[in-house]
């Protein structure tokens, strides 16, 4: 029996488990959004931006683990798209994007909404698709969410011309997904394994650099059963914030540009690396020739391209973290018995003195609001417990370095690709994925402006996400550059017009609330958790602050700036705050 | 080092936009590339020269290896392997020399394959050293343009072992 193409679309998704579709209408995908109307056990959320759509389907994708869907019409909307699958393939996450297309028969003639979107987005997806034939659909359907969630995850698209979602065709429905020319390799080489079990019982000096791909392949558990078992340190890059506990006595924090005195100089002094499920961005290693000099580097990585890439690996491992981390942990129980606490002592020790010489600290002050204060008093007022999203420049810095986390996905931020505008709508996302829970974007004044229209989503679809602006009327992070590197030469960095955000979120029916001095913070966070709706907190922050330590670009990692220069100016509430 | 690879793809329409993408995104360079179908018309093979460093040809494998359309790579560096190359040159050579460019094409053991009143068009097919050592003799003689094919290669059968 033949049924419409958007029929096969549809059930097809269902088959797939898909529940919430993030999508916006237009000409080419009437008939979808038509068989839409009445589809039972799936649901579409309309957004005000079909970038807001790629970006709520990552943050519910980030969230839960699955395959978040945006549904979009051809041309602009597709268009539209591009930076949310832009940001999912830089930070290798699972999304299915449907886009409208002209008919068949008039692709290639500029045709009125046409853009040649598999074209555009060949080198920004994981795989992309144009269905030609109507009797496709089903396959293309199972194997683009089959590419998007296994191996390295990322973005798939598949663009729907208008005549294969109306026309008839037949559904059959593939149990099985084959692709020979396709075999993620998840199994890590057992000998290499073995080898790095030997440097891990050899090395004096060893530090587990986390990536985000121990939150992809959950392998958090056997991250910490390693670490705990050997008595290794552990700093977590920006994606792999949560793979471990931040409050854990191993955990040194984030390494990098902006990372934790402790994580850079651990990786300086290591003899040994083990890096697992992360890439060696260049944020994280600084100037490539200077980093962890000493160190013999372990390379556990899902993605072969990834290892070597960047900088030398003495023991590749290529396989999923859970897969491998389970062996490694099963090898070094089985081995000889060691005294990990005796042999790994100094090494502690060292940097248990680092962490005290230079904690990760803030100047407090009680008559002007400090980022950092207000991130610290989100962490006391959820203990934790809430999933936080940020936009990206000294907002998200200051949520990696002050909120602590210990679950993984629970913090999800575009690291690879640097979107500011992500935040808000991801953080949209994971609300549709966990109504009852508390969802934070932790933003800046001009960040929150790229997708601020995404509010009257959460406001018709009730749900109740709450934004932290960090407000200092200034894109941050280039201001802190300009000041540093420039010559406090501030070109076009001062946004001048802020709108009054209080007044926003009332004009979409959501809650503001504003805070401008320390003492408002708490009160403010406080009736915005207990609000069931959108909340705007307006926290009017020191626009002077800068986000330290710091590694200037092209330095080594060691190389860190620290907030010194301001005792001087500001002498009197000078009170150090450490974090622990 | 130069490295010729030969690369098994899925016949589907796009690939070979993706494999070039590869090499344009990431600034790796492609000297030559010539695709074409095989035993089984649902595959083609794709043999791409290339040059870089050891690190680079190394990403360059494993890049295409990623493509979800790559079903095979085999860098034929270390392979012993044949590899061919087409001419096809126009050649407009005074009265004088025409019968010399004719010895020559059949000492390179080429074919005419088209002529017309002032022209010869000769097809020769070889490795490259020979094509090269062919368009330098000729050069002096009026060639008027060349064609070529880029490389085809295959391995040794032997040294598959």
């Amino acid at each position: 029996m033949k049924v419409s193409g958007a029929e096969i679309v549809v059930e097809s998704l269902k088959k797939e488990g898909v529940t919430h579709i993030f999508g916006y209408p237009g000409g080419v995908v009437l008939n979808l959004f038509d068989y839409l109307y009445d589809a039972k056990g799936i649901k579409l959320l309309l957004t005000r931006h079909e970038q807001g759509a790629t970006h709520m389907a990552d943050g519910y994708a980030r969230s839960t683990g699955k395959v978040g869907v945006a549904l979009v019409t051809s041309g602009p909307g597709a268009t539209n798209t591009v930076t949310g699958i832009a940001t999912a393939a830089m930070d290798s996450i699972p999304i299915v994007v449907l886009t409208g297309q002209v008919p068949t028969m008039l692709i290639g003639n500029d045709a009125f909404q046409e853009a040649d979107i598999v074209g555009i987005t060949r080198p920004c997806t994981k795989y992309n698709y144009l269905v030609k034939n109507i009797d496709d659909l089903a396959d293309t359907i199972r194997e683009a969410f089959h590419i998007a969630s296994t191996g390295r995850p990322g973005p798939v698209l598949i663009d729907l011309p208008r005549d294969i979602s109306a026309g008839m065709g037949n559904f059959n429905w593939p149990e099985k997904v084959q692709i020979r020319s396709y075999n993620p390799t998840v199994e890590g080489n057992r000998k290499m394994i073995e080898k790095a079990a030997e440097e891990i019982a050899k090395s004096k000096k060893p530090v587990i650099i986390a990536g985000g791909g121990v939150i992809l392949s959950n392998a958090s558990e056997d991250l910490r059963e390693l670490a705990e078992l050997t008595q290794i340190p552990v700093t977590t890059t920006l994606m792999g914030i949560g793979s471990f506990p931040s409050v854990h006595p191993l955990s040194l924090g984030m390494p990098g540009m902006h990372g934790t005195y402790y994580a850079n100089m651990a990786i300086q002094e290591s003899d040994l690396i083990v890096a697992i499920g992360m890439r060696f961005d260049d944020r994280v290693t600084g100037k490539i020739s200077a980093f962890a000099p000493h160190a013999t580097i372990v390379h556990i990585d899902i993605d072969p391209t990834s290892i070597r890439k960047n900088v030398h690996v003495d023991i590749p491992i290529v396989g999923d973290s859970k897969n491998v981390l389970t062996t490694l942990n099963q090898i070094v129980k089985a081995g000889q018995k060691t005294q990990w606490g005796e042999i790994r002592k100094a090494w502690l020790k060292q940097l248990d003195d680092w962490k005290e010489l230079k904690p990760m600290c803030y100047r407090y002050s009680d008559t002007i609001i400090k980022p950092q204060f207000v991130i610290e008093k989100l962490y006391e007022a959820t203990g934790g417990d809430a999933i936080i999203t940020t936009e990206v420049g000294q907002n998200q810095m200051w949520a990696a370095q002050f909120f602590k986390f210990d679950k993984p996905r629970t913090f999800l931020s575009s690291g690879g690709l640097g979107t500011m505008g992500y935040g808000f709508p991801a953080a949209i996302g994971a609300q549709v994925a966990f109504p009852d829970k508390t969802v934070i974007d932790i933003a800046g004044d001009g960040s929150i402006q790229m997708n601020i229209q995404e509010l009257a989503t959460a406001v018709v679809y009730e749900l109740p996400v709450k934004v932290a602006i960090l407000n200092n009327r200034y894109l941050g992070m280039v201001r802190q550059w300009q000041e540093l590197f420039f010559k406090e030469r501030y070109s076009h960095s001062h946004l001048n017009t802020v709108p009054d955000f209080v007044k926003v979120a009332e004009a979409y029916s959501a809650v503001g609330l504003r805070a401008e001095k320390p003492s408002e913070v708490e009160p403010v966070i406080r009736e915005a958790l207990k609000t069931k709706k959108p909340v705007f907190m307006d926290f009017v922050i020191d626009w002077k602050e800068k986000v330290f330590p710091m590694v200037p670009a092209g330095a080594a990692i060691d190389q860190m700036m620290f907030d010194e220069e301001e005792p001087k100016k500001e002498a009197r509430h000078k009170k150090l705050k450490a974090v622990k | 080092m130069r490295h010729t690879i030969s690369v098994q793809v899925e016949n589907k329409f796009g690939v070979l936009s993706r494999v070039a993408g590869l090499f344009s995104g990431r600034g790796y360079n492609i000297e030559s590339i010539s695709v074409g179908e095989t035993l089984d018309p649902k595959i083609s093979v794709m043999t791409i020269v290339t040059r870089g460093e050891n690190q680079i040809v190394e990403q360059i494998n494993k890049q295409l290896n990623k493509l979800i359309d790559v079903i095979k790579v085999q860098d034929l560096f270390d392979v012993d392997h044949v590899e061919r190359e087409m001419v096809l040159i126009k050649i407009a050579p005074p009265q004088e020399q025409k019968a010399e460019v004719l010895r020559l094409a059949e000492i390179f053991r080429g074919r005419v394959v088209d002529s017309s009143p002032k022209t010869y068009t000769i097809e020769i097919t070889g490795d490259e050293k020979k094509i090269e050592a062919f368009l330098e003799l000729v050069k002096p003689m009026g060639v008027k343009e060349f064609v070529r094919s880029g490389k085809i290669a295959i391995a040794r059968e032997k040294s598959k072992g």
